[in-house]
């Protein structure tokens, strides 16, 4: 009864405290483009998405994708088409971008969800390494030069997305919506049989769900996520091209999202955040980037297990018992 | 069923009547856990047919066959040990109330389960922990936090696999005694060792041997077949 009590009287305290933190966090976020290269953070932040996408997979419901750079760079191609050659409106292209992920992920999610662990993982990087081959062949994609001077155009045929504020801002508003997403459908009814199939898949069988339609499911959301992220690089950066549909992209968001720390809400944000501004930084420096991600990447599997953001959350985690 | 050549069940012809409780009662390796992922389709049988309230189940997928009311627990406990044991309930009760699917719906659209869940985790005389992480109880409460997710689906059919394995003494008291309650409007099967709670609780007996079949009929008929005390002893002059 006792422990009853005290888990009820941490949840407000717990609620404040987010709260708190998140306008912080809002706040700073409203005003980085003042302050930091607009491109920079618009970078950053479609990566964030993309991690937080590929985490909503690994991090709710266990399955490690290796072929979500089709759904990121797939998305890149659908929005730069549209926006490029049938000349849509920018934000019409992005969630085009996304809804021709979401079909790709219906299609790969399909064939892969049966499998499990390193299975699962091998068939997703396969049918996005065929992916990556049509983006190389088809002639909509221009091969090696990939689709390039795409125009940013005006956003609702109203606000000029040439202004890199304004650019700014849409990137942040999708990013946002994307990341609330993520949070209603992991705190969601859906969201609590997708914990429990993690938890026990034999016993969630037993009690009448059909495990493997969760999955396609999340898998769905996922691609479809990863692909609001991958659209919008698109926009950002005019271009589209074979870099982002390559299996290096997957395995970039697999080390971003176990930098941050798997299955927390925010540790993929500051996995990715940590990941571009390394290779930003030091582009122009001697030092090779790859060989400096690399030893931090060992350093962090080595001493913080559960990512950067999940070792904090479980430090404040133990801290209360300890001094109560 | 055969595994890779080796026949872990042969011919077994159960009958389990309606509203009656069935025990299935053998020595280690006789094939009892085997018959019940056959039940409930969690095994594929080689040859024969399974048929349930009239309806041929055989070629089935295990979802299914829940969705159909028979419902089964498991030999190791098998609880969503992260979750809180009102989520353990709330979970069975999604399905059934049509709230599993939607991924738009806050969280606290799960509270009108709530009443219906708490009913269930008192029947099990788990209200006391019902905030508590299922992985914190104690062993016969998870199994009682089992029985109260089983009895959640409202099944037609419970299959128990030896409900009261590593139980203390006045656990086995309070499961017996929620078992033959819950048994008024349902049939249930179960595998049970512990032959005091047999005879006490159940209505017919099954033995099971090497596979096979060894004796059918009440529980007095039953022990005292030569047959199965020797399956039992390992010898007929005991």
């Amino acid at each position: 009864m006792a422990v009853g009590t005290q888990y009820l009287a941490e949840q407000p305290r717990l609620r404040t405290t987010s709260f708190v933190l998140g306008g912080v966090a809002l706040a700073a976020l409203l005003a980085a483009p003042f302050f930091f290269y607009p491109i920079f953070l618009m970078s950053i932040l479609c990566f964030a998405l993309f991690a937080c996408a590929f985490n909503l997979l690994i991090g709710y419901v266990g399955l490690l994708s290796f072929g979500h750079a089709a759904f990121f760079g797939g998305a890149a191609y659908f929005t730069a088409h549209a926006v490029k050659v049938w000349g849509w409106e920018p934000l019409s292209g992005i969630l085009l971008g996304a809804a021709g992920a979401a079909g790709m992920g219906l299609i790969i999610g399909f064939l892969a969800i049966r499998r499990q662990g390193i299975y699962f993982a091998m068939i997703t990087l396969a049918l996005s390494q065929m992916f990556a081959f049509i983006c190389l062949q088809a002639p909509f994609t221009h091969g090696e030069d990939g689709i390039q001077g795409v125009p940013r155009g005006h956003l609702l045929g109203i606000i000029d997305l040439n202004q890199p504020h304004a650019m700014y801002y849409l990137t942040l508003a999708i990013f946002l919506f994307g990341l609330f997403a993520i949070w209603r459908i992991v705190n969601s009814p859906f969201g609590n049989i997708l914990k429990a199939i993690r938890e026990n898949e034999r016993r969630a069988i037993s009690l009448g769900y059909r495990v493997d339609r969760y999955k396609l499911g999340a898998f769905v959301m996922s691609a479809a996520l990863a692909g609001l992220a991958g659209g919008t690089k698109a926009i950002v950066f005019q271009f589209a091209t074979l870099t982002d549909v390559q299996w290096q992209m997957s395995g970039e968001v697999i080390l971003m999202t176990l930098l941050g720390g798997i299955g927390t809400m925010i540790g993929p944000i500051v996995g990715a955040g940590l990941v571009i501004a390394l290779q930003n930084y030091l582009a122009s420096s001697q030092f090779p980037v790859t060989v400096l991600i690399g030893i931090i990447f060992v350093i962090c599997v080595l001493l913080f297990r559960r990512g950067i953001v999940g070792e904090i959350l479980e430090f404040m985690k133990r801290k209360p018992k300890g001094t109560a | 069923m055969e595994f890779r050549g080796f026949v872990a069940v042969k011919d077994v012809t159960l009958s389990v009547n309606e509203g009656t409780i069935h025990a299935l009662i053998g020595p280690n390796g006789a094939g009892k856990t085997t018959v019940f992922n056959l039940l409930t389709k969690f095994l594929t049988p080689t040859r024969g047919q399974i048929v349930f309230r009239g309806s041929d189940i055989t070629g089935m997928r295990p979802a299914e066959v829940a969705r159909l009311g028979l419902v089964r627990s498991f030999q190791i406990s098998a609880v969503f040990p992260h979750l809180s044991v009102l989520d353990n309930v709330r979970v069975a009760l999604q399905r059934p109330k049509g709230l599993a699917t939607q991924f738009w719906l806050p969280f606290s659209s799960l509270s009108v389960l709530d009443e219906r869940a708490m009913e269930l985790i008192d029947a099990v005389n788990l209200s006391a922990y019902a905030h508590l992480t299922a992985s914190e109880l104690s062993y016969g409460r998870k199994r009682a936090l089992e029985i109260a997710t089983t009895l959640a689906l409202d099944p037609a059919m419970l299959l128990l696999d030896e409900p009261m394995a590593g139980m203390g003494h006045e656990d086995i008291g309070r499961i017996a005694d929620l078992i033959r309650r819950v048994a008024k409007n349902r049939t249930v099967l179960m595998v049970e060792h512990n032959l005091n709670v047999v005879a006490d609780l159940c209505d017919r007996v099954t033995v099971l041997a090497r596979g096979e079949i060894l004796s059918d009929g009440s529980y007095a008929t039953v022990s005292a077949d030569p047959r199965v005390r020797e399956a039992y002893m390992g010898t007929e002059h005991e």
